[in-house]
C-alpha cells in the first residue's frame, strides 16, 4: 500500500507492506535511526515518537496508522544547529550512557516540559516510568529533565560542538 | 547555559562532559541495526519449542520456494561446512544449528536469509520440523540423579548430567575450625537465573567480499579482538582477512561477550549468498537464548564466637550451567571468581566446593555484571553475615565492623588465595553508616515496628576483584588476558590513541583521552579514542569483568608514560641538554631552575617530525606502545545501606533509600563513575525485587519477554545517595581499580537483607530474591517460594 506521512516536517510516500511497524518505517524506508528498536511488548519505550505531537511508542504503531498524520523523532530535536534543552541537559547531567534509550528518554521528557515546564521529581519518574534504562538507574536522567526545566528559554550555545 | 566550551583546553582527570554524547543525543549513533549495506539481506533464526526433543526431520522445501528467500541453513548443510558445533568459551561446544536433538527452549534449528527482515520470519513459518519430544532436566537439584534424561548425549562416553567438581580452600582446616566454633549458622539461599538485557539486543551485518576474502562482522561484542581469533580458529578463516568490528554498543553487561550462533550464521549466510547479512535478533530470542547470569544454588555455613568474631565459611554450590557449558572465565577457573566468597572479613578458614550441571536451559553462566560470579559470592558472605547476626541478635552493621579487615593488614592474602591488594574497610562502612544516619533509622524502625510497620535496614559490604588478569593464571581459550594500547601523538601536537577494548556506554571515549591528557598534558578535546575496530587497534581481551580501567587504563598510561618519556629525549636535544636536566609539567618539559627555558608537548611533537637531530637509538616522531599484563588483580571495596518499606497488606517492597559508598581508587570523571554506580545499583534492586527467568516442569522459559521478566524502572529507583572513599592501587600506573561492576554485586544483598531485617518480625531468617509482592507474602506467612522454578 502507498502511504503518506509527515516525519521532522518532510512528507514521504513510500510503498509499504500494511503491517509493516512504525518504527521499521523510520529506522529502514527512510532511514532516521536515532529511533530504536527494543521489545516488540509496548515495555521498554526506545521506539518513543511523537503522532501528532502525542507520544507513542513506534514498535506497536503500524506505519499504515501513521499516514495522513505527522511524526516528530530524536533527529528534530536539535533546531539550527542548536541542542534542545533537553538534549543539553541530558549531556550537562549524564543522562544517557550507552545511549539506547535516549532518543526515546528525551522524545518523552520534551513533550512532558511542552505539557509542564516545571515538573516535580515525581512528575518525571511518573513521566518516563513506561521507559526503561539499563545504565544510568534513573537518577541522572531525572536530573538531566530538571536540567533542561531550568534552562528553557535562555539562549542555548553551541555546546555540543566543541568536543565533537 | 552552563557550556563544555572550557573543556577545549582542559587536562587530565575530573568531572568533564563526554564526548560521545555528541552524536547519541543527535540520534546518529551507530549501532549494529542501524548499519545498511548496498545489497543487503536479512536472516532471521527458528527455534525450538521445546527444551528437550529429538529432531526427527526438517522441511524446508516450502521456505525454500519462498519468493523472497536467498538460502535456508540447517544443522545439516553446517555439518558440511565443519560448523555444526562450535567450541565454547570454557571448553566444551555449543550447538550452531541443532543436528540431533534440542537441548533447550529457544535453540537454533534453522536460518533463513532473504531480502527483508518480514519474509525472513515469514519464511520460517513454512519450515516443518518434527521433534519426538524427551523428559526435560529443568530442576538443577535433581540433575545428577540417575534418573534424570541424559542431556549432553553428544559427548562421546557422557552418561549424567555432571560438568565439573572444583574445589578451593583448606577443607580439612575449615572443618576443624566449624569443629571447634562456639556458633554455627547454616543457610541455602539460590541467586535466580537472571538476564543481562541490555536495551539492544544481540546481532551482527557479515560481509564476505568474494574477491578479496576477506570478510567483515560489524557485531555486538565486547570483546571484537577474541572473536576476530575465534573466528579464525573455528572456520578455519585467515585471521588477516577477518575483521570484527564493535560499533556503538547498546549496552553489555555481560549479555555480549560470546559468539552466539546467529553471529556465525551471519557470516555463512553472506559466504552462501555472497552478499551482506544483517541478523538482529528480537527481544524474546535475547532472553530466551543468549547468556543468563547466576542460577547459583548455595549452601553456606559461617562459624562464629559468642561474641561475634567470625572464624569460617564453607559453601557448597549446585551451578547451573544451562545446556553446554558456555561461561565465559578465564580457563583455570570453572566457577569463576566465586572463591573471593571470604568476602572483606577476617578469616581464619574458608572452603567452597563448586559442581556443574548440565540442565535443559539456555547456556551461559556468567553475565550481567557480575566480575566472574564475585555477585555470587558477595551475595553468599553478606547474607550468612546477616544470618549470623540474627542468630546473635547484634546489630549486622557492628557485626561486620567487628569483623572487616583492618587497613594495615593489607596486602592481605585470602584463604582461598587471593591477594587484596588495598583497603580501608571501617572508613567506608562508617563514612555509609553516616550519610544514612544509621543510628536515627534505627530509632525510626523501633518506632514503627512498635506501630505493626515494616521497615527494613540492610547492609552489605563487597570486595570485588576485578582486572582480569595475570597472563600466568589467565586466559580464555588460551587467549592470555593482557592488553594493548598505541598512543601517537600528531605533529600538530593533537593524539590518537587506540585501545583494544570497546566501551558499551562506559564513556571510553572520554575516559581514556583522559587518562592520555593527565599522563601528557594534551588537552582532552584534541585525543582522539579509536577502538572497537579489530582492523584499527592493538589486540586486548575487551571489555567485561570491569577490566577496561584496571588493564586497558594502565596500558593507555604506560604507552602515555613512554610518550613522555620520549618527548623529554626530544625536548633534551631541542634545548640542547641531558634529559636528566629536565623537570615535567603538565605538558610541558623545563630546565631545572630555569622554569623559563622549556618545550610544550606541541612544540616536542612538531619538532619529533622536523629535520631536529635525535640521539642514537631514538627514532623520529612521538608515540608509545605498551602491552599490559596486570601484575594482580585490583580490588574495589564499597558499603552499601539500603533502607525499605514493605506494605503487610500487598506485599509490595518500597526501596526508600539507597547509600552507596565506593572505593575504586582514584576517579578519572566522577561524573562517570558515579553514573556507573547508580546503573549497577538500579540492576541489584531489580534483581532484588523482580528479575528471575523461571521456568515451568517442561521447561518453557517464563521470563520470555519485557511482559514477563521485569526490569526496574524510574518508580521502583530511589534517588541513589553516594559518597567515595579513595584508596589508590599499589600496582596499577594510575592507582585506579574499575568500577562497572561493584554496584551490582554490591547491592543486591543490601536490599535482600534489608527486606529480611523488616520482616524478621515474624521470624523469618532468609527467603530467596525475587522478591515480588507474592514472594514477600508466601516469606511472611512462612512458604517462600523456589523462585528459579514455576511449579514448586
Amino acid at each position: 500500500m502507498n502511504i503518506e506521512v509527515e516525519v521532522n516536517g518532510v512528507g514521504y510516500s513510500r510503498d509499504i507492506e500494511p503491517r509493516m511497524l512504525l518504527v521499521h518505517f523510520l529506522r529502514d524506508e527512510i532511514g532516521l535511526t536515532g529511533t530504536h528498536w527494543g521489545c516488540d511488548t509496548t515495555n521498554c519505550g526506545t521506539c518513543v515518537v511523537w503522532m501528532d505531537e502525542v507520544p507513542v511508542k513506534s514498535c506497536t504503531v503500524l506505519a499504515a496508522m501513521a499516514a495522513g498524520h505527522s511524526v516528530r523523532t530524536v533527529e528534530d530535536l536539535e533546531q539550527n544547529g542548536t541542542l534542545d534543552p533537553v538534549q543539553q541537559g541530558f549531556m550537562e547531567m549524564h543522562g544517557l550512557q550507552c545511549g539506547f534509550c535516549t532518543p526515546g528518554m528525551m522524545m518523552t521528557a520534551r513533550w512532558l516540559l511542552d505539557h509542564n515546564p516545571d515538573p516535580s521529581e515525581m512528575e518525571i519518574r511518573e513521566a518516563i516510568s513506561g521507559q526503561i534504562c539499563r545504565c544510568t538507574g534513573y537518577e541522572n536522567i531525572v536530573r538531566a529533565i530538571r536540567w533542561a526545566a531550568e534552562h528553557s528559554g535562555e539562549p542555548a550555545d553551541k555546546a555540543g560542538e566543541v568536543m565533537a | 547555559m552552563t557550556a563544555v566550551s572550557d573543556t577545549e583546553t582542559t587536562i587530565g582527570f575530573g568531572r568533564v562532559l563526554r564526548k560521545e554524547d555528541v552524536r547519541f543525543l543527535r540520534g546518529k549513533g551507530n549501532y549494529v541495526d542501524d548499519i545498511k549495506l548496498p545489497g543487503m539481506l536479512h536472516g532471521a533464526v527458528l527455534r525450538s519449542p521445546y527444551a528437550h526433543a529429538k529432531i526427527v526431520s526438517i522441511n524446508t522445501a516450502a521456505a525454500e520456494a519462498h519468493p523472497k528467500v536467498r538460502a535456508v541453513v540447517t544443522g545439516k548443510l553446517l555439518e558440511t561446512l565443519n560448523l555444526a558445533w562450535i567450541p565454547s568459551l570454557s571448553h566444551d561446544v555449543i550447538a550452531v544449528l541443532a543436528t540431533d536433538k534440542v537441548r533447550y527452549q529457544g535453540q537454533e534449528v534453522a536460518f533463513v536469509v532473504a531480502d527483508d527482515r518480514y519474509a525472513a520470519r515469514d519464511a520460517l513459518e513454512l519450515i516443518e520440523v518434527e521433534y519426538e519430544v524427551l523428559p526435560a532436566v529443568i530442576d538443577a537439584k535433581t540433575a545428577l540423579d540417575p534418573s534424570s534424561a541424559l542431556i549432553r548425549d553428544d559427548i562421546e562416553g557422557k552418561s549424567d548430567n555432571h560438568i565439573f567438581d572444583w574445589d578451593c580452600g583448606d577443607q580439612e582446616e575449615t572443618d576443624q575450625v566449624f569443629d571447634q566454633a562456639e556458633v554455627v549458622v547454616k543457610q541455602e539461599m539460590l541467586y535466580p537465573r537472571v538476564h543481562p538485557a541490555p536495551m539492544e539486543t544481540c546481532g551482527a551485518v557479515a560481509d564476505m567480499d568474494p574477491i578479496s576474502g576477506k570478510l567483515t562482522i560489524w557485531s555486538t561484542t565486547q570483546a571484537p579482538h577474541a572473536h576476530r581469533t575465534l573466528y579464525a580458529l573455528v572456520a578455519g578463516l585467515p585471521e588477516h582477512k577477518l575483521r570484527v568490528v564493535s560499533p556503538d554498543i547498546g549496552g553489555g553487561f555481560g549479555n555480549k561477550v560470546g559468539i552466539y550462533p546467529g553471529y556465525v550464521l551471519a557470516v555463512v549466510g553472506s559466504i552462501l549468498t555472497k552478499r551482506p547479512v544483517k541478523w538482529m535478533e528480537d527481544r524474546s530470542e535475547n532472553l530466551m537464548s543468549t547468556s543468563f547470569a547466576r542460577d547459583y544454588h548455595m549452601s553456606g555455613e559461617i562459624a562464629a564466637t559468642k561474641d561475634g568474631k567470625i572464624l569460617g565459611l564453607r559453601v557448597h554450590v549446585l551451578a547451573d550451567h544451562g545446556a553446554f557449558n558456555n561461561t565465559a572465565q578465564p580457563t583455570k577457573f570453572p566457577a569463576g571468581f566465586f572463591h573471593i566468597f571470604s568476602g572483606s572479613y577476617d578469616l581464619r578458614s574458608a572452603y567452597c566446593q563448586v559442581t556443574g550441571v548440565y540442565t535443559n536451559k539456555a547456556p551461559g553462566g556468567v553475565a550481567y555484571a557480575c566480575s566472574f560470579r564475585v555477585t555470587e559470592a558477595v551475595y553468599l558472605v553478606e547474607r550468612m553475615v546477616d544470618c549470623l547476626a540474627q542468630e546473635l541478635k547484634m546489630d549486622p552493621a557492628e557485626l561486620r565492623m567487628r569483623n572487616l579487615l583492618k587497613p594495615e593488614q593489607f596486602p592481605y592474602l585470602s584463604p582461598t588465595g587471593w591477594e587484596y591488594d588495598s583497603g580501608d574497610y571501617p572508613r567506608a562502612l562508617r563514612l555509609a553508616m553516616d550519610i544514612a544516619g544509621y543510628e536515627t533509622l534505627r530509632q525510626e524502625q523501633a518506632e514503627k515496628r512498635a506501630k505493626g510497620e515494616l521497615m527494613g535496614i540492610g547492609v552489605s559490604f563487597f570486595t570485588e576483584t576485578v582486572g582480569a588478569g595475570p597472563k600466568k593464571h589467565m586466559d580464555i581459550l588460551g587467549l592470555g588476558m593482557a592488553d594493548g594500547c598505541d598512543v601517537r601523538v600528531h605533529p600538530t601536537g593533537k593524539a590518537v590513541v587506540r585501545l583494544s577494548v570497546q566501551t558499551q556506554g562506559q564513556g571510553h571515549e572520554t575516559t581514556f583521552a583522559q587518562i592520555v591528557s593527565e599522563v601528557t598534558g594534551i588537552p582532552i578535546a584534541d585525543i582522539e579514542v579509536v577502538h572497537g575496530d579489530t582492523d584499527s587497534t592493538p589486540f586486548g581481551l575487551g571489555t567485561y569483568g570491569s577490566r577496561s580501567t584496571p588493564v586497558s587504563g594502565a596500558a593507555c598510561a604506560i604507552a602515555s608514560q613512554r610518550v613522555r618519556d620520549k618527548a623529554r629525549i626530544i625536548a633534551a636535544a631541542m634545548l640542547e641538554c641531558s634529559p636528566e636536566d629536565l623537570e615535567w609539567e603538565s605538558g610541558r618539559w623545563f630546565v631545572k631552575g630555569d622554569p623559563s627555558s622549556g618545550k610544550t608537548i606541541q612544540e616536542i611533537a612538531l619538532a619529533a617530525h622536523g629535520p631536529l637531530e635525535l640521539p642514537d637509538g631514538v627514532e623520529g616522531h612521538l608515540d608509545g606502545q605498551c602491552v599490559y599484563d596486570p601484575p594482580n588483580l585490583t580490588y574495589p571495596f564499597g558499603a552499601y545501606i539500603c533502607v525499605v518499606d514493605i506494605d503487610k497488606d500487598t506485599g509490595k517492597v518500597n526501596v526508600r533509600r539507597f547509600i552507596a559508598v565506593d572505593d575504586c581508587g582514584p576517579r578519572i570523571n566522577p561524573m562517570i563513575v558515579e553514573g556507573q554506580v547508580h546503573g549497577g545499583l538500579a540492576d541489584g534492586v531489580g534483581m532484588a525485587l523482580m528479575e528471575a527467568i523461571a521456568f515451568d516442569e517442561e521447561g518453557n522459559c517464563l521470563g520470555g519477554s519485557f511482559m514477563d521478566y521485569l526490569l526496574p524502572t524510574s518508580l521502583e529507583c530511589p534517588s541513589w545517595e553516594t559518597g567515595q572513599t579513595v584508596t589508590p592501587s599499589p600496582h596499577h600506573p594510575l592507582g585506579l581499580k574499575g568500577v562497572g561492576e561493584s554496584a551490582t554485586v554490591g547491592s543486591p544483598p543490601a536490599v535482600v537483607n534489608a527486606i529480611i531485617d523488616a520482616l524478621s518480625v515474624y521470624g523469618v531468617r532468609h527467603a530467596d530474591m525475587p522478591f515480588t509482592p507474592a514472594q514477600v507474602w508466601r516469606t511472611i506467612v512462612g512458604s517462600p517460594m523456589r523462585t528459579d522454578m514455576a511449579f514448586k
